[in-house]
């Protein structure tokens, strides 16, 4: 007999701040205005997709010491949205990224248990940690971490909001108006966290929520990154959306789930993914490469090459060749708050490589950004792509994705319209819900029988 | 110069505004058949309510919340179990209901004592944007011990309603009150931290902002500082609606120096008028004056057909809570003529609108909106429909112009 076909899991991004977007495409609308949030979900619950993903950012980027104005800039407060798209949808799941670094536990403990009950089961946290001073000054407790504390706290930090979320049992409120009985018990919501990063106690005022506890989600790729996921996640957003690394990586974080106590299947893993659609494979490439020209103006790319030089590049064409000066290797000063910077530890390798390949290749400065940048993940005709996502998922390089379309609210329209009818026919994807939860959709225990299982075993 | 009211779209009308909290503010309200404390924590619950509100035509309604379980007694937990005791968040709970509604004003409680106003004003510019402008807060402090045990940052002495009266535990409430006045202005720098025009979307020069429309607010405070700008751009109201509750000369001066409107709970028309005085000294003496500032009566309202079963209700409610029900605001028993009475006599005091407590949300709420909105609608004295579309609208408050903007063309 054969195996069954694995379900993919489908999530869509409403992108906040970000470099994917093409804003000045006539088709673009507000990233603001409420009526393209729920536009956005409605179409990602039309399509049956498990949940809508929010990003968080709490500090504007700046390069050179100013404000960084080529990319969408702004966004809504996160738990705000999801609560009002509850209003307008039914069965999808919300999730956002909450940073553990500049909030406390009890607070958005309270937060996510109150949008599960307002969202009748539909809470997701993505749990992310953040540790510069310059978000820092937004902040009345400043919030500056040293690096290797980031995971302590935000372990500590999600530890400390499941014994919150765990001090009400679910079966307090009797509400009893003849006896005149509201709580079972005074002590409902009891609990003392005494650790390193936080010593608190007292009782929680939420009571227990559908889900028990919100959907947990985990990003980051470091060792830590990874074994925080596999003690504690039910979902980890990877950056791998290509075959071989997405199975590498996969292999790896599932194969850290034993020593947990956890199988295989209590841990998901979805990259995130852009796409391009077109009418034909050869349409959509065309598509696919306007798109990145419009993603990377002259000025994109001349402040893109700053990252890794850490230099003021304003002067330079970006139709031209790349800088011969060197990197400037005195620390990053030229772009705050944003994670690329990050991403090029060796900048002299960097820059040495990217001249090599701009020779070889004849690239301007334009050129090599376009050329190295991260490229839309999925492009071609709706059946080559709903092939590839499920080659990706039954050859186990992922669990599903998280989709990011490049014009906000109606870019993921044609995915919904013809990509996921494909995916029906299949027999890899849902036709509809058949549950009511976000644990549901992503095949997830509710929580207290997850620990009765692990009790029991 | 002269410290005035707001002047009304219509001369003479007032504004009414109801506070929710559980199944309303009598202890007991929970246990009457038309209460439905099992479905507290539903979003249905909310936006019934909400929906029933609007019915009315009221200006607004406030969430009430709370970093820490409800507690009969003042400082500490009472460990009772025959009273609601949990809720829901207050900002995320007016955003679940924003969709659901077109015209009421949306005012939950934000406690100033352990939030970080960054977060706070960037979640009330949110809840306007998704209410299409029908935002506002109502500020508030703690200086209860286990409310900060929760957060762990701070420790506060044990503290009763007598010991805040002392002259040490009036230092502690000025401070917090400070502080709480000090987050406003952040949270209000925030909002103003973008100009309305900064998103250009310029395609010429590849800018999608114009960031010399966007400012660092720049505070430095007593208490923390703060750089912004905001992550979120100024919400459609300018600046969404800050309101308080305040008993005494502190809180009148927080009032004073940062609201739009100011609860206040008056015994009876004299004492209405000297609080007003006294707001509209602190205001002139804040530098306010010319800013328009509503000033509300709070009252906690039982209403009926006759007084008599509006007492006697009252009455069996104290019986099954145990103890006679006893509240900062007067307590209101009667019929909805007898009440429009009563707002119109304290508002000659110079009150410009009223906050109604019901003491059971079941019934007294739909006696406000069926009741005794059109008892005053046919006095003259209240709206017959929404004529603004946001709640600065209805509030006869005009969208004020950007601090920053002013500054840099002036």
């Amino acid at each position: 007999m054969s195996k069954p076909h694995k379900q993919i899991h489908l999530a869509a991004h409403f992108p906040g701040v970000n470099n994917t977007t093409v804003w000045s495409d006539p088709a673009a609308g507000s990233h603001i205005d409420f009526s393209s949030f729920a536009h956005f979900a409605r179409t990602a619950e039309r399509a049956k997709f498990d949940f809508l993903f929010l990003a968080e950012g709490l500090r504007l980027r700046e390069q050179g010491g100013k404000i960084y104005d080529l990319d969408v800039v702004g966004r809504p407060d996160t738990f705000t949205v999801l609560a009002a798209l509850a209003a307008v949808t039914d069965r999808l799941g919300l999730t956002g990224t909450i940073n553990s670094t500049f909030n406390e536990p009890y607070e958005v403990a309270r937060q996510f248990a109150s949008l599960d009950h307002l969202s009748a089961g539909r809470s997701a946290w993505n749990v992310v940690t953040s540790w510069d001073a310059f978000t820092g000054e937004n902040f009345r407790r400043g919030g500056f971490l040293p690096q290797h504390e980031r995971y302590s706290r935000a372990e500590e930090f999600l530890a400390t909001a499941n014994e919150l979320f765990d001090s009400w049992h679910g079966d307090e409120i009797v509400a009893d108006p003849v006896t005149g009985t509201f709580l079972r018990d005074a002590t409902a919501g009891a609990f003392v966290h005494q650790g390193q990063h936080f010593d608190i106690h007292g009782q929680f005022d939420v009571p227990r929520s559908p889900q028990g506890r919100p959907v947990i989600f985990q990003a980051g790729d470091s060792e830590e990154g990874r074994e925080f996921a596999a003690s504690g996640a039910d979902a980890i957003f990877s950056r791998y959306a290509t075959l071989a690394e997405g199975r590498s990586f996969y292999q790896d974080v599932k194969g850290r789930l034993a020593k947990y106590g956890r199988r295989r299947d209590q841990l998901l893993i979805l990259p995130a993914a852009t796409f391009v659609l077109g009418d034909t494979d050869a349409e959509a490439e065309e598509l696919a490469r306007e798109v990145r020209r419009q993603q990377v103006s002259g000025a994109t790319a001349l402040k893109h090459l700053e990252f890794v030089w850490n230099r003021d590049l304003s002067a330079y064409d970006p139709d031209g060749p790349l800088p011969d000066l060197d990197p400037d290797t005195g620390g990053d000063h030229i772009a705050r708050g944003r994670a690329q910077v990050r991403m090029y530890r060796d900048p002299l390798a960097t820059a040495r490589e990217w001249r090599e390949l701009a020779a070889a290749n004849g690239w301007s400065i334009r050129d090599l950004v376009i050329n190295t940048g991260n490229r839309q993940t999925f492009v071609g005709a709706p059946a080559t792509v709903a092939r590839t996502l499920d080659e990706f998922v039954q050859t186990d390089a992922c669990d599903g994705f998280i989709l990011v379309p490049h014009i906000t609210p109606g870019g993921l329209d044609p995915f919904a319209d013809k990509v996921v009818p494909l995916l029906q026919e299949k027999g890899v994807f849902r036709a509809d819900y058949e549950g009511t939860t976000l644990r549901d959709h992503l095949g997830l225990a509710h929580p207290d029988h997850a620990r009765e299982e692990r009790v029991a075993s | 110069m002269p410290t005035t009211p707001p002047p009304p779209a219509h001369p003479g009308e007032l504004h009414l505004a109801v506070a929710l909290d559980g199944t309303g503010w009598h202890p007991a309200s929970w246990r009457e058949p038309v209460s439905r404390p099992q479905d507290l924590f539903t979003a249905r619950y909310w936006a019934d309510l909400v929906t029933e509100a609007e019915h009315g035509l009221l200006d607004l309604v406030t969430f009430e919340d709370g970093l820490g379980q409800q507690s009969s007694r003042f400082g500490e937990p009472d460990g009772r179990t025959d009273q609601v005791r949990g809720r829901l968040d207050a900002v995320l709970i007016a955003s679940r209901v924003a969709p659901l509604t077109q015209h009421i004003g949306l005012v939950p409680t934000v406690v100033a004592t352990h939030t970080e106003p960054f977060h706070i004003s960037k979640a009330i510019a949110t809840l306007d944007h998704v209410s299409g402008g029908r935002a506002g807060l109502r500020v508030q402090i703690t200086p209860r011990p286990h409310e900060a045990a929760h957060f762990g940052r701070r420790t506060f002495p044990p503290i009763t309603l007598e010991s805040l009266r002392s002259p040490a535990g009036q230092e502690r409430i000025s401070e917090l009150f400070d502080e709480a006045a000090d987050h406003t202005e952040v949270v209000r720098r925030l909002w103003d931290s973008w100009e309305d025009d900064a998103e250009i979307r310029d395609v010429a020069t590849g800018r999608f902002i114009d960031r010399g429309k966007l400012h660092y607010i720049d505070f430095e405070g007593r208490f923390f500082s703060v750089k912004g700008p905001s992550i979120t751009p100024r919400p459609p109201q300018g600046q969404p609606i800050v309101s308080a509750l305040a008993h005494q000369t502190v809180p009148y001066r927080l009032v004073a120096r940062q609201a739009d409107i100011g609860y206040v709970t008056p015994r009876d028309a004299a004492d209405a008028r000297a609080i007003v005085t006294e707001i509209r000294a602190e205001q002139r003496a804040a530098g306010r004056a010319d800013q328009p500032l509503h000033v509300f009566g709070d009252l906690v309202v039982l209403l009926d057909d006759d007084p008599d079963r509006a007492t006697a209700r009252k009455e069996r409610l104290d019986t099954l809570d145990g103890a006679e029900y006893t509240s900062d605001a007067r307590i209101f028993t009667g019929t909805a003529a007898q009440l429009a009475d009563l707002l119109e006599e304290l508002a000659t005091g110079g009150l410009t609108g009223f906050r109604l407590r019901p003491a059971v949300l079941g019934h007294d709420l739909p006696r406000i909106t069926r009741d005794l909105v059109p008892e005053l609608q046919r006095r003259g004295r209240f709206r017959r429909s929404y004529e603004g579309g946001t709640l600065r609208g209805h509030l006869g408050l005009a969208r004020p112009a950007n601090r920053y903007a002013t500054a840099a063309t002036v």
